[in-house]
């Protein structure tokens, strides 16, 4: 059973280990798939047409079905290899472990951005950018540049409290708990973590940047966190909702799961801590 | 809910919305406040040494999900958005909304930082 962990409490080992599976995804051409697949889906989902991946309530089981298919690609190269998530109330500086040059190496150059320490350095030869919107072939970053704070704990639990999962209109709008998470309305936690990174973890190809695979794996365990506070609220909406995937409906690019089928995460994989 | 099928459920919610007094969600679409973007002036200026544009679009092609308004740096079409607040973000700025299509042009330069936008869609 997978058991996907804190990253902060990963050994030296693990953290090789993770490195290593995602360094041959890329260097077999499939890491660059995923990205794809999901600036398709961001620059595809509207807040008044057809929507399945963002500002929607699809928006939770769609990146849990993502990134389990994204952990099943690094466990065929390393069958010891689980997503470790990363808790950005915690660990919030950049200073963190996280961002050694043993794991995913730090802040980018102030002159054009470039990361350069870690395995994902361009200058380490690993990690070209291919799925790009503009010309630049380096990973880029500027931690805390754009925004000055990570959420705090305070505000991650002003919104664990929130007891409905999603309201209509079912997008960018809505009240609950599924849009305050994503962060298009309240404090902002989700999107307010990619803006913080910076470089491409702010744009449309954000799977170019590892850490995309941390913070979704920590936000997919805050709706966990979410589900065993409110164990009488579910899903919503249960059925028929123009452009929007009803509990029951089925989950685009896949075709073959629905929300009803990834309410439950342990079928998959366990968290290190509840 | 096991194995329930689309009308039945939507049968079921429009009963329990009904029993309960409320509207039935499903009435609640937001396509009422489809955003006019007609309404929304043109730009064309100089920021940073770069050319930003922005206006109505006639074309209305698919990828157009300013629903109808078109942004180009430098002449490259910059895939922009539009959130049901009136707020507006662009592809490489995709989770930080601003007000306008022009402060989305702004921000595309300001994070370009002089590199050039590829055509959308790209790769």
């Amino acid at each position: 059973m997978t058991v996907r962990k804190n990253q902060a409490l990963l050994t030296p080992d693990e953290k090789r280990r993770f490195v290593a599976a995602l360094l041959e995804l890329k260097r077999s051409g499939r890491y660059d798939a995923f990205v794809t697949t999901h600036n398709a889906f961001i620059v595809g989902d509207t807040d008044n047409g057809e929507r399945v991946g963002h500002r929607s309530p699809s928006f939770l089981p769609w990146h849990r079905r993502f990134l389990l298919e994204f952990e099943r690609a690094l466990q065929a190269v390393d069958a010891s290899v689980a997503l470790p998530y990363w808790d950005w109330s915690t660990d919030r500086s950049i200073r963190s472990s996280l961002w050694a040059p043993d794991f995913l190496g730090g802040t980018g150059r102030s002159r054009d951005g470039q990361v350069m320490d870690g395995p994902f350095a361009a200058s380490a030869g690993n990690w070209p950018i291919n799925v790009r919107v503009d010309g630049r072939t380096f990973l880029r970053r500027s931690l805390g540049a754009a925004v000055r704070e990570l959420p705090t704990r305070a505000e991650v639990e002003s919104v664990l409290a929130m007891p409905v999962y999603d309201m209509a209109p079912w997008n960018s709008g809505s009240d609950g708990f599924r849009n305050h998470l994503e962060g298009w309305r309240g404090v902002n936690l989700h999107n307010r973590v990619h803006v913080w990174v910076g470089g491409q973890m702010a744009t449309g190809v954000s799977p170019n940047d590892p850490v995309f695979w941390l913070h979704h794996a920590y936000i997919d365990k805050l709706w966990a966190d979410w589900q065993r506070r409110h164990p009488g609220s579910g899903y919503l909406p249960a059925a028929g909702t123009p452009n929007v995937v009803d509990l029951g409906d089925t989950l685009k690019p896949w075709n073959d799961v629905r929300p009803a089928d990834l309410l439950d995460h342990t079928a998959h994989y366990t968290f290190d801590a509840a | 809910m096991p194995e329930l099928s689309r009308r039945s459920a939507l049968t079921a919610a429009a009963v329990l919305a009904t029993a309960a007094g409320v509207p039935a969600v499903t009435a609640l679409t937001a396509s009422a406040a489809a955003p006019d973007h007609h309404a929304l002036p043109s730009f064309d200026e100089v920021y940073k040494g770069r050319r930003i544009k922005g206006g109505p679009s006639s074309g209305g092609g698919h990828h157009h999900h300013g629903g109808g308004y078109a942004v180009f740096v430098d002449g490259v079409e910059l895939h922009v958005m539009r959130n049901a607040d009136g707020s507006w973000i662009s592809v490489v700025s995709h989770y930080d909304p601003v007000p306008t299509p022009r402060a989305a042009a702004r921000a595309a330069v300001d994070e370009l930082q002089g590199a050039e936008l590829l055509p959308f869609p790209a790769n």
